[in-house]
């Protein structure tokens, strides 16, 4: 058989593989979850065959890296289906951020400033819907905005689900009087300088259209002045260093942040220094959150993929330098 | 018809997806259409949002609008249009935006370099003092802190984690700093703490690698995610 036949095979498996569990879906099939020892199992299974992928090397006998792109992948995808959870424990820069916010007297004001995009949702999104639930659950008055153009729109996402919820949606909570959504503006970091003298001058209307002046949450908001805690919620720039360097050490904003594992370092400096009453870091940081606010949701779901599939990378770069060493190229570099 | 849609758009996510997914077997051109539509759809969505947010929501409600009408108005002897909300300032950003096109003429394309001369003076000195209090003076003194005490003038009442984190920070500052002091050979004792300061470095290195793994996995879990449980409902 030609390796085209084989690979047009491959994809017709998983069209009908596919097919077969769409339309269990759409004929109400059960999710799968695996109980514990089943899950246990799996893992035992996996770690087993990465000693022995290691024996092989140690033998000589090297793996392709089609099968590390495969071992990746199942580290991601098995955990998904498993009951375990993971025990994190809250660190004192997630805390911050949760004391901060539950300190707050009930209908201070909170601004939730939203610079990201769906392809950081997953990291970012179980922060923003943690931060939301946490804020009406303790009758806090949300403002959002964003000088991203997606930001607004994945806050409402999380607006809709959170809003969705039993003990939230008996609430009643109303938009205008209880959380407005400003929207997107465009100007990056001059955006915020602006807003440190008039936030109308920036937010004409609100996401839906409609006048700034015609909501009441934000009628009598002029400025940062008016705003109780801001929290930022950042993928890249502009994000929490212009939000730090603006709204924090011009207009004295009190700020907390969540940003994806790859800005994380660039931030942690403003929390040591105090200018970030606390830091959200990566999907750690979102399991964290949710630990704190005893709502294990996404974030701690992610968290266990996250952990299996970085056990599998520090497997492989271990098999890898195995495999370096053992091919006698380091001593071919050296000469 | 709506439910249709949703099937279409769960199903036009998931080839996209397994589309990328495929170019870690091989490059294909399944692979290459995925990628080509991403691009395009950015390019386009961009344009838009730019168009709408910049140039109409901005210049053209706040200036440009308003400046027709009165044109008109004096062209034709109408009423002058209310200037309430106008800001004419806005005309100087659209001039130097224009000037940007006229790269595209080669002729006159030196006029380019007059709004990139205001945009990089106009940041320098905006951002000037951003930079030294936020990311200088403040830095610099939060990386002055007491080696034995929590506070200034507390005495020796730091517990030893507070200790050896103040060692840490001064002794990673330090040598980090003698590092990138270039006008003396890094050799004898000097070159020993540079050394130092190389550790602290590929520290600081692979702590941020740590994290950038982390976010790739987190991107790799979230497209997991959606082929496992949006689309194909095989988890909760």
């Amino acid at each position: 058989m030609t390796t085209k036949a084989k690979e047009l095979i491959a994809v017709a498996a998983i069209l009908i593989f596919s097919l077969i569990f769409y339309l269990g879906k759409t004929f109400g099939w059960e999710p799968t979850e695996f109980s514990t020892a089943v899950s246990l199992l799996v893992v035992i299974l996996l770690l087993a065959s990465l000693l022995w992928i290691l024996v092989l090397t140690l033998q000589g006998k090297l793996i392709g890296r089609r099968v590390v792109f495969l071992y990746v992948g199942i580290a991601v995808a098995m955990p998904l289906f498993m009951k375990l959870s993971q025990e994190m424990p809250v660190s004192p820069a997630v805390q911050g951020v949760y004391d901060a916010v539950t300190e707050l007297e009930p209908g201070s004001k909170v601004l939730i400033a939203c610079d990201y995009d769906p392809p950081t949702a997953p990291e970012l999104q179980p922060m923003a819907e943690t931060f939301i639930r946490i804020c009406f659950q303790r009758d806090l008055k949300i403002i959002i905005m964003g000088i991203w153009p997606q930001g607004p729109q994945q806050a409402n996402l999380a607006l809709e689900k959170i809003l969705a919820e039993p003990d939230i949606a008996a609430k009643n909570l109303q938009y205008g009087i209880d959380y407005v959504n400003l929207g997107f503006q465009a100007g990056n970091e001059f955006v915020i300088q602006r807003m440190g003298g008039s936030f109308k001058s920036m937010f004409r209307t609100d996401y839906g259209g409609i006048p700034y002046d015609e909501l009441p949450l934000v009628r009598n908001v002029k400025n940062f002045s008016n705003i109780d805690y801001c929290f930022n919620l950042s993928s890249g720039f502009p994000g929490t260093v212009e939000w730090v360097q603006i709204a924090v050490d011009r207009y004295d904003v009190e700020l907390g942040a969540g940003n994806t594992a790859v800005q994380a370092p660039t931030v942690y400096p403003y929390l040591s220094s105090g200018q970030l009453t606390g830091l959200l870091g990566g999907m750690s940081g979102a399991a964290e959150f949710e630990r704190a606010a005893d709502a294990r949701v996404k974030g701690t779901k992610y968290m266990l993929s996250q952990s299996v599939s970085h056990i599998v990378v520090i497997a492989f770069v271990l098999i890898g330098n195995v495999a370096f060493i053992m091919s006698g190229r380091k001593s071919a570099l050296k000469g | 018809m709506e439910a249709a849609f949703e099937h279409f758009r769960l199903w036009l996510a998931a080839f996209l997806t397994l589309g990328i997914f495929s170019f870690l077997y091989k490059d294909n051109p399944w692979y290459k259409l995925s990628e080509a539509i991403f691009v395009g759809i950015s390019a386009g969505y961009w344009f838009v949002v730019l168009f709408w947010d910049n140039f109409f929501g901005k210049f053209w409600v706040g200036a440009g609008d308003y400046t027709m009408q009165w044109l008109a108005s004096v062209f034709t002897g109408g009423e002058s249009p209310s200037a309430e909300g106008v800001d004419l300032m806005l005309w100087i950003g659209a001039i130097l935006g224009f000037l940007m096109l006229l790269r595209l003429i080669p002729k006159i394309g030196w006029l380019s370099r007059w709004p990139l001369a205001f945009i990089v003076g106009a940041t320098a000195g905006l951002w000037l003092i951003n930079y030294i209090a936020s990311n200088v003076m403040v830095q610099v003194q939060a990386t002055m802190v007491p080696l034995f005490s929590t506070v200034f003038g507390a005495g020796f009442d730091a517990g030893s984690g507070v200790i050896i984190g103040g060692l840490v920070i001064f002794l990673g500052t330090f040598s980090g700093l003698v590092y990138f002091f270039f006008s003396k050979a890094h050799t004898g004792a000097f070159g020993t703490t540079a050394r130092v300061g190389v550790f602290f470095l590929m520290i600081t290195f692979g702590a941020s690698f740590g994290y950038t793994v982390m976010s790739r996995m987190s991107l790799l879990i979230g497209r997991i995610d959606y082929l496992l449980g949006d689309w194909l409902g095989m988890i909760k």
